[in-house]
């Protein structure tokens, strides 16, 4: 399509004067630009195994969480908790895969990535019947509740799910049949294929089905999607938000199966944050959303080994990140305005 | 000659593909009011909003009081003594009235001293409102009022009026040009943008006609009739209509049983309608006539499913086909394509769904074939819904609604904005409905379209519903909706 190009050619664009950015500012801070990009390149694409084990290992639970809050976006309801409902989904994965050391992978992946789902959902239940009770807006009530996921990750790892020797803050490691395949000589595991699996089902679900049309009617009209009479509002945005909160929750289950194989505190480095600027840059679309995960991946990436070979620290990637997302929000700023211009003459037809 | 309060000289413009105006010209003479008329889509509002320089035109020139100049904003236009009310209404809900005014007229918001400037104005302008108000409580009327006081605050000598009266019931039309009138015989000019031709002649002095964007009449008020007025608009002599239609009742059932219903307010606060009730045939066309906020809308959405009585028997066949006023926000989704807005309106039961799947193809030929069928102009079945006309949206609207094959129709106020030839459609769409045997039942805030479509007409007012006497006249109807009215609602 159209729009896709144009969208792809802008984000190009953004990354380039992100990356500028990000040079000139460690130029005039005295550090050596070029060895820094040249290492947040060679950390997210200088090898094979960079790109697989770094790069891609890291956008595998961007790519989930962003496909979540696509279906959440779509309706409008603002899932700002995905990165909680990610470590609950992390805290019934572990729990579920402590549990499950005698049945073969065949079973106990399936229970894990279910328990993790199944916990995601949970998370945002609450929320999601705040909202549709009394009007509580979700944005805050889905905030809000990061902060008790957080806190109950560091009860389970000091508390119920503490490793057999109660010393560090972590669980013991979830039985072997419960973790995913690697790919040969890398990192990267099952879960990346699972992602682009959800990604076209989402696709498919966005495109193909009454419900995806439903959610796009929801969102982006609510009131004429109600007078329609065809349509139960309520029922479509608690549906996509507890939707939305299963996928980030199997995120934290895929990546407790496939990264960690424990649970610890900060398993996220906010993973449930910058997948929503994934998510928004893609336009919410599910196999756009495969593409900018994997920037954002090999930016966490390489930030890492900036931060090893230059010493450079990480979070000055952290400008790439935001001037990527000013830059596109302005660019799709002024070419709206260029498309409300062109539409007056009918605006100013009938503005009633 | 006296010098022309504002005189608009060949002016120009196109958007985009559409050539809005093609060099039209429009003078204004000091004392007088000036309808301006013509179909959706002729210009008139772009020439205003040129005068008002909110457009820029491609050419032309303009002078102010014989001063050559062209505004580059409203600022720029409001500085030349000239002030407009839109449409749509643009003023600041959470505000009050006297704060909105002050916003609008750039005076101080000091409590005391602007209410007694406020109330010097009202007094002035002979309008009255509660300054304290927020104007997001007011009636549309009372709306309607606030702009005007907005755009006379400023001491404007020249009033440009996009449609005023489109949404007020005969009484508060009248009061409007009343005092659009004294207006213009206190020494300013004004410019009274409409579509309703008795209305032009009534009030104005002077009418001009657009057609796509050229002017094709100018003149004297006296000198015209409606019928001159609808070729100079239309080109082709007026619009036939069917008028109403032949009245061969045969006893039919009743699609629509309303009896004794209790409707609670759409704000939630008391009853809208008490001990309500209304039987609808099939094959029947009932015209609903009511001031603005009398309960027709509570009645309306009732039957259409969208809210429950809180007391009475309801029995309403199925489908329902609903057709809201407010056809942007409510009706259509304008950011989606005209496909996505028809299987908006059809559901889950459409021909299109398999199991929950969508056939895309199937639902977009299908709405290819509804735009050739209403005649609704649209680049295709992907257009966005928004980027249509307001006629055009209309018929779309309408085109859905009778794609459910409905047994009952209720529609609100499906002619607001259109012009006669959108309008006339509409109406026609509606009688081949009730013909096919649907139960019929459509609000209008024009009395005289209730009058003169309908098969027969009720009344909303004072919290009752009631029907009009067969063969009653508009006198008779326009009591009967101030019956009892309580004045100045909040």
């Amino acid at each position: 399509m159209n729009g896709t190009g144009s969208g792809l050619r802008a984000g190009a664009a953004a990354l380039a004067i992100g990356l500028l950015l990000l040079a000139a500012g460690l130029w005039a801070a005295g550090f050596d630009a070029a060895a820094a990009l040249a290492a947040l390149w060679q950390g997210a694409f200088g090898s094979w195994y960079a790109f697989t084990s770094a790069t891609l290992v890291r956008a595998v639970p961007l790519i989930v969480i962003g496909l979540g809050i696509a279906v959440a976006f779509r309706a409008n309801a603002l899932n700002i908790g995905a990165e909680g409902q990610f470590y609950a989904g992390a805290i019934a994965a572990t729990w579920a895969g402590l549990h499950l050391g005698g049945s073969s992978a065949v079973v106990a992946i399936p229970a894990v990535w279910l328990a993790a789902g199944a916990a995601g959902a949970l998370w945002v239940a609450l929320p999601a019947w705040l909202r549709l009770r009394f009007g509580v807006l979700e944005v805050i009530s889905t905030l809000l509740l990061n902060f008790v996921a957080e806190s109950l990750v560091s009860w389970m790892v000091q508390g119920p799910l503490q490793e057999a020797k109660h010393i560090y803050p972590q669980s013991d490691p979830i039985a072997a049949a419960a973790r995913l395949p690697l790919l040969p000589g890398t990192r990267l595991h099952m879960g990346f294929l699972a992602g682009i699996a959800l990604a076209v089902v989402v696709w498919y679900v966005f495109r193909r089905t009454v419900w995806g049309f439903e959610l796009l009617a929801t969102g982006t009209g609510p009131r004429a999607a109600r007078v329609s009479g065809r349509i139960d509002i309520g029922r479509v945005t608690a549906l996509a938000l507890l939707w939305s909160g299963a996928i980030a929750g199997l995120a934290g289950g895929i990546e407790v199966g496939g990264v960690s194989y424990a649970l610890f505190q900060n398993l996220s480095p906010g993973y449930g944050f910058t997948a929503i600027a994934v998510a928004l840059l893609a336009r919410l679309r599910p196999l756009a959303i495969v593409l900018t995960g994997i920037v954002f991946g090999a930016l966490e990436a390489g930030a890492q080994a900036m931060q090893r070979e230059a010493g450079i620290p990480a979070v000055a990637v952290y400008v790439v990140e935001g001037v990527i997302i000013l830059v596109l929000l302005l660019a799709e700023a002024t070419g709206r305005r260029a498309r409300t211009s062109v539409a007056l003459p009918d605006a100013e037809a009938d503005p009633a | 000659m006296t010098t022309p309060a504002l005189e608009l000289h060949g002016i120009v413009k196109r958007f985009g593909p559409v050539q809005a105006l093609r060099g039209a010209d429009f003078t204004l003479a000091p004392g007088e009011v000036h309808a301006l008329l013509g179909e959706n889509g002729a210009g008139k509002s772009t020439l205003m909003h040129v005068a008002y320089g909110l457009v820029r035109p491609d050419a032309g020139a303009m002078a102010v009081r014989g001063r050559t100049v062209l505004p580059r904003s409203p600022r720029d236009a409001r500085r030349l003594g000239l002030g407009m009310v839109h449409q749509h209404f643009t003023s600041i809900p959470a505000f009050t009235v006297a704060e909105n005014i002050a916003l609008s007229a750039g005076w101080s918001v000091r409590p005391k001293e602007l209410r007694q400037r406020v109330l010097d104005l009202m007094g002035r302008v002979g309008l009255a409102l509660d300054p304290d108000a927020r104007a997001g409580t007011l009636t549309v009327a009372a709306k309607q009022r606030l702009e005007i006081l907005k755009a006379l605050a400023a001491d404007a000598t020249i009033l440009l009026l996009d449609e005023p009266t489109a949404v007020l019931a005969p009484s508060d039309a009248e009061e409007l040009l009343r005092v659009v009138r004294e207006f213009a015989a206190g020494g300013g000019a004004a410019v009274l943008i409409t579509h309703k031709l008795d209305e032009a002649l009534r009030a104005a002095d002077r009418v001009t006609a657009l057609r796509a964007g050229r002017v094709t009449l100018t003149g004297p008020a006296s000198a015209q009739t409606p019928d001159s007025l609808a070729r100079a608009m239309i080109g082709s002599g007026a619009p036939v209509h069917g008028g109403p239609r032949p009245a061969e009742r045969v006893e039919r059932a009743s699609l629509i049983r309303c009896e004794m219903l209790d409707l609670p307010r759409e704000d939630g606060r008391g009853l809208a309608l008490r001990g309500a009730s209304l039987t609808v045939a099939a094959g029947e066309l009932v015209g609903v006539a009511g001031v603005e906020g009398s309960g027709q809308r509570e009645l309306l959405r009732t039957i259409a499913g969208l809210a429950r009585p809180l007391r009475g028997r309801l029995e309403v066949a199925a489908p329902v086909a609903f057709v809201p006023e407010d056809r942007t926000t409510e009706g259509l989704i304008g950011e989606l394509a005209l496909t996505d807005n028809v299987v908006l309106g059809l559901g889950r039961g459409a021909a299109w769904v398999h199991r929950g799947r969508l056939d895309w193809k199937a639902a977009r030929e299908r709405t290819s074939f509804l735009i050739r069928q209403f005649g609704i102009r649209a680049s295709g079945p992907d257009a966005p819904a928004g980027a249509l006309s307001g006629g055009n949206q209309q018929k779309l609207m309408i085109a859905r609604a009778l794609e459910l094959a409905p047994r009952v129709v209720v529609a609100e106020n499906p002619t607001r904005g259109l012009d006669i030839h959108a309008a006339d459609d509409v109406w026609q769409r509606l009688a081949a409905a009730a013909t096919a045997g649907a139960a019929v039942l459509v609000y209008s805030s024009d009395l005289d379209e209730v009058l003169e479509r309908a098969d027969r007409a009720i009344v909303v007012a004072k919290g009752t519903v009631t029907a009009a006497r067969a063969g009653a006249g508009k006198a008779e109807l326009g009591a009967m909706m101030l019956g009892g009215q309580p004045g100045g609602r909040p």
